[in-house]
């Protein structure tokens, strides 16, 4: 399963990227690297984008982004 | 001997509160080559001698971004005697990140763990000898908001230049382009896990059970029910405090932006009297009284009435900023503006521009990616400002007096917002084509601003308007004065034997007749006369001045016997209400009245029926005003354009793209509206 599939208050942990080049960069880079656990906070009032709090802080991205990154429970 | 030093740190972390701190007032911005991302230098007030370079926010030295790529290259190639690594305490196991990476190429580092006050009161303790053995760098507490660690943080600057101390070699640094991506951000962040978790010691208790004051604030914000409501109050309070001129729904309290343009524009045509009395005193020529009073006078107060919006609208901007709501405004709108090819953020500006563009253009500077800022910028041109109502109302009444007139103005704003989300998606398609951009964004902690540093932003921007907008402005309309005042017979005193002056009137003059060959343009738009023509062109200088250029041009229709026949049916009290002195009709004034507050608020219904000969049916009125609102904005916006853009050959092409714009669908409405009426 993959980060977009999370429910607000729900903890996991990041499995693997599955995306190439800059996003893939990006992600890493803002601390979703695998084995750190993850939480989903909430969902933007508009359905999207996402808010999870990973390594202390409050991170959002889009649930398209969400979608790269594999998690498991 | 001369140092440079470079303040590098993640979006967030204080490091622009740490470089006005430094510097104070000593700042010089400008930008980096190609791009469109401020270059901050400045001193150190305690030592001329240390130069400071801000270097742009970044989480990481990764090269993709402009920043980054900035960031990088400036740490690697120009080799700074020092880089200051601003980290936020409260979330310092992310900032430790970029820290690692700029310590990584071997630069002096020194690391400035900052928002040690919040660290403190979430019972948080950090050992700074620890993490000073671990990375090989001197290491300082400091609480930037209120200066406090500023003076350490030098002198640890200082010691780490004298002593050339480089950062410990750290085994992670070799891996770098050894092993893939994964492997390295993994390895860095296991490194800064293990040492952070000797080195902080979190209050246990902290994280779960007590939710901090941020977090509630957030809940509400955020809240699925609340935050489009929340933002909407939020918004209009912003909007209102700029623009309003009845400020929270009081009838005649003018808000904080409108009280001082209204200050401003007093005293401006205080000096103007002054200056123009002075110079009819003194016998001055008429044509370098003209220049001086419609000029120069004309061109440095559109400057400077621009002012006062700026200032408060920046003011309310950076402590929106600042406080962390501006984050949560991209969060909350991100899904509608994606659509439209634009980010969350977007919407500010765009909001702004139904104000001015000026400020609203110079507010997307907040926004993240350079695509977004490059198309916002160009569409706030679209956006019906406040100078450009008065030209639809007085349309409207001159030709729509016997239909639905709110409709029509209705349908000019509808306008103006579909004409912005087709050419947003045509520019996403076409011109920046394969641009990703990403959404991961940091959602920081609400903290409340400084006055300083809010106070800070707000001069700067009015510092920055001032010289890269006011010489545009100033030039430009000098040249439109020049040209529609001036033609052939000026120089071989034929003016002078005709009219006793060397100025020419404006029907005959350069801008007339530049307007005659450029006329036939328009005609597939239904307005192909010279004076509609002429009426679009001295828009730029101010886009209400089209009013008052009709006026002019058609005369005739606005004769002494048409001016007393008109007023004659208003009572003491309307003439009173207009501006005529004890209720009184007074041919002296009449005119003026009438171009000043009889048209701009649409109150003839019979107004310039010679105007209705060069445009003929209700379709081309509404092209020429769709043509108004969609082409180059004002000489100031263009200013403003110019300085966001940073460049001509970018401003030139938003502006091609807005008159190319307008021309289509002035054309457009014309043909169908020939085809369906």
């Amino acid at each position: 399963m993959t980060l977009g599939d999370l429910k607000p208050g729900e903890t996991a942990k990041v499995v693997a990227i599955g995306t190439s080049g800059a996003m893939r960069q990006r992600i890493l880079d803002m601390g979703v690297t695998p084995h750190v656990q993850v939480q989903l906070i909430k969902v933007a009032p508009l359905g999207d984008p996402v808010e999870i709090t990973v390594r202390g802080y409050q991170l959002s991205l889009r649930k398209s982004e969400a979608a790269f990154i594999e998690i498991e429970k | 001997m001369h140092y440079t030093i470079a303040l590098a740190g993640n979006p967030n972390s204080g490091k622009t509160t740490v470089f006005n701190a430094l510097t104070g007032s000593r700042q010089h911005v400008g930008n980096w080559p190609g791009v469109t991302v401020d270059k901050k230098e400045g001193v150190y007030k305690k030592d001329k001698e240390m130069s400071i370079l801000d270097l742009p926010g970044t989480y990481s030295l990764s090269p993709y971004s402009a920043e980054e790529i900035i960031a990088r290259d400036f740490i690697v190639k120009e080799k700074p005697d020092c880089v200051i690594d601003v980290l936020d305490g409260t979330t310092i196991e992310r900032n430790l990140y970029l820290a690692l990476q700029i310590m990584e190429t071997g630069v002096p580092t020194v690391l400035a763990i900052n928002m040690m006050d919040e660290v403190t009161s979430h019972g948080d303790v950090i050992d700074f000898k620890r993490l000073e053995v671990e990375f090989g760098v001197e290491v300082v507490p400091l609480e930037a908001r209120t200066g406090k660690g500023l003076d350490r943080l030098m002198d640890a600057v200082k010691r780490t230049i004298e002593t050339k101390k480089v950062p410990k070699k750290l085994s992670v640094y070799a891996l770098a382009g050894k092993v893939d991506e994964d492997t390295l951000a993994d390895k860095r962040y296991s490194l800064i896990t293990d040492i952070i978790g000797s080195a902080v010691h979190k209050n246990e208790r902290g994280v779960i059970e007590k939710e901090s004051l941020s977090d509630r604030i957030d809940k509400v914000l955020t809240n699925k029910f609340i935050a489009l409501p929340a933002f909407a109050v939020i918004m209009y309070f912003l909007f209102a405090a700029t623009f309003s001129e009845n400020f929270l729904f009081i009838k005649g309290l003018s808000s904080p932006g409108v009280a001082l343009a209204s200050l401003v524009e007093f005293l401006w045509g205080s000096l103007t009297d002054l200056i123009s009395s002075f110079l009819q005193t003194a016998g001055a020529a008429d044509w370098a009284y003209s220049l001086v009073i419609s000029g120069i006078m004309e061109g440095l107060g559109a400057v400077l009435g621009f002012l006062p919006l700026i200032l408060v609208l920046y003011v309310l901007m950076s402590f929106l900023e600042d406080s962390g709501y501006m984050a949560r405004v991209a969060f909350v709108m991100d899904r509608l503006f994606r659509r439209f090819g634009l980010s969350g953020r977007s919407f500010i500006p765009l909001l702004m521009g139904f104000g001015c563009s000026v400020p609203a253009i110079m507010a997307t500077r907040t926004l993240d990616s350079e695509k977004d800022r490059r198309i916002t910028t160009l569409l706030c041109g679209f956006m019906p400002c406040g100078a450009k109502l008065p030209i639809f109302i007085m349309f409207v009444a001159a030709f729509f007096s016997d239909g639905n007139k709110t409709l029509v103005l209705f349908f000019i704003y509808l306008l103006s917002l579909s004409v912005s989300v087709v050419v947003s998606l045509i520019l996403n398609k076409v011109v920046y084509k394969g641009e990703t951009s990403n959404f991961l964004m940091e959602l920081p902690q609400y903290r409340l601003p400084t006055l300083t540093s809010v106070w800070i932003h707000g001069y700067e921007k009015v510092k920055g308007f001032i010289q890269k907008a006011g010489t545009v402005i100033l030039a430009a309309t000098i040249l439109i004065w020049l040209l529609s005042n001036f033609n052939v017979n000026s120089f071989n005193g034929r003016n002078q034997e005709q009219y006793g002056t060397t100025l020419s009137p404006i029907e005959s003059s350069f801008l007339a007749s530049v307007g005659k060959t450029v006329a036939p343009v328009f005609a597939p738009a239904g307005f192909g006369t010279w004076r509609p023509t002429v009426g679009i062109a001295t828009g730029w200088i101010a886009k209400e001045i089209v009013v008052v250029t009709l006026a002019q041009l058609y005369a005739e229709d606005v004769s002494e016997e048409y001016l007393l026949s008109f007023f004659s049916s208003f009572g003491e009290d309307e003439l009173l209400e207009y501006g005529f002195e004890d209720g009184v009709y007074d041919s002296n004034v009449a005119g003026d009245i009438y171009t000043e507050v009889i048209l701009p608020e649409g109150l003839d219904v019979q107004a310039l029926p010679t105007l209705k000969q060069d445009i003929l049916t209700k379709q081309a009125a509404l092209a020429y005003m769709a043509f108004n609102l969609l082409c180059m904005p004002c000489f100031a916006a263009v200013g403003a354009m110019k300085r966001e853009l940073k460049s001509w050959k970018r401003t030139s092409s938003a502006v091609g793209i807005q008159m190319l714009t307008a021309y289509i669908v002035a054309v457009l409405i014309n043909i169908l509206g020939n085809l369906f009426a």
